[in-house]
């Protein structure tokens, strides 16, 4: 196993794509990590006789409509961000993995239902059913965190039952069943070490939707709620304010860019390094 | 920066021949925050209904001018008896509504006890209450028998709740509204606009214009855009505060920073604990520093208010150092309440920006204090049913845009659940009180009780942001009752 990981390791170390939006992630979660325990600024705290402030020593991006730090914003911005992410896309892999390995193990009519509720959940776009949920709850951070993990149930259940299937036709796992394991045993222990790999690519890719998704959320007054920092909302209250503080609107904006970026080039790479078949095919 | 607005506003000036084109037809956009819920202005208390029909559509016996001042309508002139109990009002006998029928005294005695009826569905009920009868003299005089003299009773005329109704028309005025005034409903785009066009058969002085449309944008940023783009000609009351610099800086735009009725203030629910506590209040009113709220929320635009009452009233007093400032004192008075450690409470905030932001401000401030506040964002509609009707909130804030609405602190089912005897003995007082200078006294008496009482947090009076195409002639700058008044509105040639 260390073996394979060193090996990884080097192969990850000569893809460039691999290399940046590693980096670029690792600063993102270093600086929401640090965030916890530390902001150059408190982030609640307003005042309002220091707002509008440019680039200083003092406050390195500079302060917004109400005197806050925008550094500090940003750094628990990411922090929120990160929270969501994780939580959400955790909820999409806890649900729709088990999910998708049932459907490939039973098949029959559990796979057709199982994948025609699929359907019927994919249906919804994250922002629909994150319109819905908060008709129904009230807007908040939890909530947005149920759509985006509801969105992601169906991606994970579709992957895992697709991977699943092939693995399923290979003769080890017919070795294993005369051997008299059930299913459940070789859903464990043969099918999901096989397609961890699929499964790790997909989870950095709907991490970087995920974060997207909050900010759009939060952008629309649907996510996260005063006072909590959090991207999407730096940007929408710095539309309006657009003429008089552009940086307001540039920074999270390139924060999240970036963030995406970041992730989605890290996703990439790994890919290629985890699935060398994919890269040659590509 | 200012360079870059300054070029942007250089490249827009080019644009401006073509759009007046399409606009000088005699044609207005007006543009508004809120949609109204319908368009009675006698059976609702939203702003948004008055705003498009009042002296557009709609006319009482007497109305309200730019200056907050009262002025005859309907009734051409009108006689008041020696005891002030008994006005006599002239009708104007050339009145027609806009479906043809005349306006005559029977239709004025339709609308008063339509008002005042037991089922009535009026939002300002207490205009009316002090009337005891209304009476027909023939065709055109209506007479009005008040149980007591009421100093202010043809401004209460004025009002958009006490506009003259047809009977034949008036259960269809909420989607159809048929009034008197110089401007017909043309058609409703729900969610859109309210078109409304020219009345020929004003009785009147004819309207400039030819058409005008109140076209609704909720989004702060959208409205920047309109503005910009000339697809809305003028915002009487922007919903961007922080905008108005920019279109300060572009000559294509007219900036008024008018006065409103509007004291902005921090509702406090009085019979919920601990804000029935008065030390629980009062260190809030000691904790609040309205300046940084005002710059912060409002950006610089506002006054700062001790009591519910406008500045730019004559019997104002400047109360706003009744409790100044002072954390150590706040915190000392939470104290002494029991709340040494502070304590959680709610606030909900509706969309407005003074409320949103000004809610982020507050809850900041009062965190110095000890009181940690969950913000709640509600809609309009949630915020009338929860905290409005149903009393369900700790804190919220909202400007009460209503004219010299002090006496609703006398009502005992408000929603910030405020009972002072004293405070009704000084409305009872003042409404049996027509003397001008006495009615005065008890009007400043009255808004010391609300500050010493730390009814709710006072902030400040909220500014009417007007911005409009610099060749529109004729918009209030003020906003003595809730009005876009369009009658003397035109382009300049």
């Amino acid at each position: 196993m260390s073996e394979g990981f060193a090996e990884i390791w080097r192969m990850g170390l000569r893809n460039r794509g691999f290399v940046i939006g590693g980096v670029i992630t690792l600063l993102f979660v270093a600086l929401a990590a640090l965030a916890l325990i530390w902001t150059p600024y408190p982030v609640e705290e307003i005042v309002v006789a220091r707002r509008f402030q440019g680039i200083s020593s003092a406050h390195w991006l500079g302060t917004d409509q109400f005197g806050r730090d925008l550094v500090s914003l940003l750094m628990a911005g990411a922090v929120n961000s990160v929270a969501v992410a994780i939580v959400a896309v955790g909820l999409g892999v806890g649900i729709g993995v088990p999910l998708g390995a049932i459907a490939a193990a039973r098949q029959g009519w559990l796979d057709e239902i199982l994948m025609r509720a699929n359907d019927f959940a994919f249906a919804f776009p994250a922002l629909l059913s994150a319109v819905m949920i908060t008709a129904l709850a009230g807007p908040g951070a939890i909530n947005s965190i149920i759509a985006i993990g509801i969105f992601n149930i169906p991606v994970f259940a579709r992957l895992t039952r697709g991977a699943a299937l092939v693995v399923w036709k290979r003769e080890f796992i017919l070795a294993a069943r005369v051997a008299g394991k059930g299913p459940v045993r070789i859903s464990i222990e043969h099918i999901l070490p096989n397609i961890s790999s699929v499964l790790i690519v997909q989870i950095t890719i709907q991490f970087a939707l995920a974060i997207l998704a909050e900010a759009g959320l939060s952008y629309l007054g649907l996510g996260t709620q005063p006072p909590q920092p959090s991207w999407g909302k730096m940007l929408n209250e710095a539309q309006t304010l657009m003429f008089l503080a552009p940086q307001l609107a540039v920074f999270p904006g390139f924060a999240i860019a970036l963030t995406v970026l970041g992730l989605n080039l890290f996703g990439d790479g790994l890919r290629d390094v985890l699935d060398p078949r994919l890269r040659r095919e590509r | 920066m200012k360079r870059l607005v300054m070029a942007l506003a250089v490249c827009a000036a080019g644009l401006i021949p073509l759009q007046l084109q399409a606009a000088g037809d005699g044609h207005l956009n007006m543009g508004m925050v809120l949609e109204p819920p319908h368009l009675d202005p006698t059976a609702g208390a939203a702003a948004a209904i008055d705003e498009v029909v009042y002296a557009n559509v709609f006319e009482g016996l007497t109305r309200i001018d730019r200056n907050g001042e009262v002025k005859p309508a309907l009734a051409s002139s009108w006689e008041v008896s020696e005891d002030g109990k008994t006005y006599r009002f002239n009708l104007r006998d050339d009145v027609k509504f806009h479906d043809g029928t005349a306006m005559d005294s029977a239709d004025v005695v339709f609308s008063i006890e339509r008002a005042i009826a037991e089922d009535s569905v009026n939002a300002q009920k207490a205009l009316f209450e002090a009337i005891e009868s209304v009476a027909t003299e023939g065709a055109g005089t209506v007479i009005i028998t008040l149980k007591r003299p009421t100093g202010h009773f043809l401004f209460n005329l004025g009002w958009g709740d006490a506009v003259v109704v047809g009977e034949e028309s008036a259960d269809g005025n909420k989607a159809n509204p048929v009034g008197t005034g110089p401007f017909k409903f043309k058609r409703w785009v729900k969610g859109d606009r309210v078109e409304l066009t020219h009345n020929e058969d004003y009785w009147g002085e004819p309207a400039k214009l030819a058409t005008a449309t109140f076209r609704f944008i909720p989004d702060p940023a959208a409205a920047v855009s309109a503005m910009m783009a000339g697809d809305v000609d003028a915002f009487a009351n922007f919903p961007a505060p922080e905008s108005m610099v920019q279109f300060e800086a572009d000559p294509r735009f007219t900036v008024v920073i008018g006065s409103t009725e509007g004291e902005t203030i921090l509702s406090t629910n009085n019979g919920r604990p601990p804000f029935d506590d008065i030390r629980v209040r009062q260190a809030i009113a000691h904790a609040i520093d309205r300046k940084a709220i005002i710059d912060g929320a409002m950006f610089g635009y506002g006054t700062p208010i001790g009591s519910h009452f406008a500045p730019h009233h004559p019997a104002y007093v400047d109360l706003t150092e009744r409790y100044p400032l002072d954390l150590e004192k706040a915190k000392a008075l939470l104290a002494e309440a029991g709340h040494a450690e502070g304590f959680k409470a709610t606030i909900k905030l509706p969309p407005p920006s003074y409320a949103r932001r000004g809610g982020e401000i507050v809850a900041s401030q009062l965190r110095e204090i000890g009181i940690d506040l969950e913000i709640i964002p509600v809609e309009w509609a949630q915020w009338l049913e929860q905290a409005f009707r149903g009393k369900d909130f700790d804190l919220t804030i909202v400007s009460h845009t209503e004219p010299m609405d002090i006496g609703i602190y006398a009502r005992e089912d408000y929603y910030f659940d405020y009972r002072s005897d004293a405070f009704s003995g000084l409305m009872d007082k003042l409404a049996a009180e027509v003397d001008e200078k006495a009615r005065y006294a008890v009007m400043a008496d009255a808004q010391k009780r609300l500050a010493d009482d730390a009814v709710n947090g006072f902030l400040f009076q909220l500014a009417k942001h007007g911005v409009w195409n610099a060749k529109v002639k004729g918009l209030w700058e003020n906003s003595p009752v809730q009005a876009n008044d369009l009658t003397d509105v035109s382009w300049e040639k």
